[in-house]
């Protein structure tokens, strides 16, 4: 057990390694110098070598590459040039969108789709099946934002119960604060919960066929204790590694639902920074989001050994 | 007749068993129909796209547009007509260069084993690890925004998905014996591959190039509804939504039209998918 773990840190850190290099050469090679870019077209040389120096800008590639793991690990993700304004309180100020938004749709999406799939592959074959199985294809097809867009127009529009867009901040209370992420996070959740639901069905099929459910169910346990307990259980584990799979996608994913909802999160934030070449915010994000889905697919393979006892034992 | 022989001959029960697979059918009928209008839009559409017409602008459907028409006064059914061969285009590339480099790596990684399949697989980690839409929109912004740089961006990330299925596949071919009649007869790793071992995956490349292609125009409507994929005055249903965003309180019908599009073409996609798989591979059929 101890010896996958360690090799699975192993590979973590290796991986966050190496991303942080292709992201840093990246943005090397783009076009553009940033400090043209905030001066102007009509900066002075000098004023464009002075700034250039200040940002750092005049050091050799690697000891730059360096300098910015070195502040990163130090909690120092280097300063905006746009926003005049370190980058960690920026990713602090929009996580605190982003990360309850993702928390949230993906509480709604295994809420949605394990009692579904669960539901399908127990009524296997039967017209229940089917019609959760074909909603399910459906909801893989919907595009998020576009479904973003028809919450819009009957909740906000239509309605009128909640707002089509915008975020009043949590100083403005839980309440409205939730309000505005709803439609957001059940955007982001539904094609989730299609794609989760099916793998849940299948994977709980599989375990169904198990001799141990036989036994179970001839030994008179009750049929819905058999399906939660015994089965549930067993079928975890394909369902936790798409879990895991699907908080990253979600992280991400906000990018463009926060477009739509015009949320200040990190998404928009990342996106904005593309678009003003403020280099040093997108690759601040970026290194975040693949350290934290790295580090949700070490977690994943820690709760694989606690949902199979068996793996403990194997490795 | 005796017991076990196969009721039909065996091409026509391939062709029954295809009929009677209702994904198959659906996927089918679905996809050769957004082909068909991606090819008509070529010769022939409801309306000139180019001539702009102001007193027909924000005209919700009706007989003569059937689909309404946008803020210029195009007509919506042309546009959808015409954004479907893009969002065809850059969804194909993108599974074509997802397999052209990805199979031969997975094919490569199952062949040689050792320290080359693990550092094609810890490849495949990394390109992983990266958020893929954040890394697309990345790419498309940083290289410019276009058609272009939104194939290979989808591309890239197609990469990993057919090497890992690839080498999965390979993988479960080499130790059969015909492969080891091949190795005893002096072949070589590199024609075993070409001869033996691409035919036998095929079958679950084409699943998973299909399924691709759905996730390819997923994502290439994803960027251009950011303003990242194919440009203005070249429609794409993507596009056709972030148009139609501001205009939702006096024109749903803008928003319905290009996002049912993309619906439907995945949908199919998906479902041709699924039925492929069965067919192909019985083992699998009815698990799903």
């Amino acid at each position: 057990m101890s010896a996958f773990l360690a090799r699975r840190l192993l590979i973590g850190l290796v991986t966050v390694i190496v991303a942080s290099i292709v992201v840093f050469a990246v943005l090397e090679i783009v076009p553009g110098d940033p400090a043209l870019l905030m001066l102007g077209m009509n900066a002075t040389p000098e004023a464009l070598a002075t700034l250039r120096s200040q940002m750092g800008l005049d050091q050799p590639i690697p000891v730059r590459y360096l300098s910015w793991i070195g502040g990163m690990l130090m909690g120092d993700f280097g300063r905006s040039w746009t926003y005049s304004s370190p980058v960690i309180d920026l990713i602090v100020e929009r996580g605190i969108v982003s990360l309850p938004l993702a928390v949230i749709s993906l509480i709604l999406s295994t809420a949605i789709a394990i009692p579904v799939g669960i539901f399908a592959a127990s009524r296997r074959g039967r017209a229940a099946d089917a019609i959760s199985m074909g909603a399910t294809q459906v909801g893989v097809a919907i595009p998020n934002f576009w479904f973003a867009l028809l919450l819009v127009y009957v909740f906000a529009v239509w309605l009128r119960l909640l707002p089509a867009g915008g975020f009043p901040g949590w100083g403005a209370g839980i309440w409205p604060a939730f309000k505005a992420l709803i439609m957001p996070a059940i955007a982001l959740a539904l094609p989730q919960a299609a794609i989760l639901a099916r793998v849940t069905r299948s994977a709980m099929l599989e375990v169904l066929g198990e001799d141990y459910i036989r036994t179970a169910r001839a030994k008179g346990i009750p049929r819905r204790k058999v399906l939660w307990r015994h089965a549930l259980r067993n079928a975890m584990i394909p369902v936790l590694t798409i879990l895991g799979l699907q908080f990253a996608f979600l992280l991400a994913g906000t990018i463009i639902i926060e477009n739509v909802f015009y949320l200040p999160g990190l998404g928009r934030l990342v996106f904005q920074a593309i678009t003003q070449r403020d280099l040093i915010v997108v690759e601040g994000v970026v290194m975040l989001l693949v350290a934290s889905v790295v580090i949700v697919n070490l977690v994943v393979d820690i709760l694989y050994a606690v949902v199979d006892p068996r793996l403990r034992v194997k490795a | 007749m005796s017991i076990g022989e196969p009721v039909f001959p065996r091409t026509q029960s391939v062709v029954l068993q295809a009929l009677s697979n209702r994904s198959f059918v659906v996927g089918c009928v679905i996809t050769a129909i957004i082909a068909l209008m991606a090819l008509v839009s070529f010769y022939w559409t409801p309306y000139d796209i180019t001539n702009l017409v102001v007193a027909d602008k924000m005209k919700p459907p009706s007989w003569q547009h059937w689909f309404g028409t946008d803020h210029f006064g195009r007509d919506i059914l042309t546009m959808i007509m015409i954004g479907s061969r893009n969002s065809i285009a850059v969804a194909l590339v993108a599974v074509g260069i997802g397999m052209c480099l990805g199979v031969p790596l997975g094919c490569w990684a199952a062949a040689r084993g050792g320290w080359i399949d693990e550092a094609v697989m810890r490849f495949n980690d990394i390109v992983f690890a990266f958020p893929a839409l954040l890394s697309a929109v990345m790419i498309t912004a940083i290289f410019g925004p276009g058609a272009i740089n939104a194939i290979i961006a989808i591309g890239i990330f197609n990469v990993p998905v057919f090497a890992r299925v690839a080498r999965a596949g390979a993988m479960s071919i080499w130790p059969r014996e015909y492969v080891l009649a091949a190795r005893a007869s002096g072949k070589g790793k590199a024609q075993i591959t070409i001869e033996h071992i691409l035919p036998n995956i095929a079958a679950i490349l084409l699943v998973q190039g299909t399924i691709q292609f759905a996730l390819g125009i997923l994502a290439e409507s994803g960027l251009s509804y950011v303003g990242l994929g194919a440009q203005p005055p070249m429609p794409s249903w993507g596009r056709m939504l972030f148009d139609s965003q501001t205009r939702m309180m006096v024109a749903p019908y803008q928003a319905l039209f290009p996002g049912l599009a993309i619906v439907i073409t995945v949908l199919g996609l998906n479902l041709l998918g699924d039925g492929l798989r069965d067919l192909l591979d019985p083992r699998l059929r009815r698990e799903r």
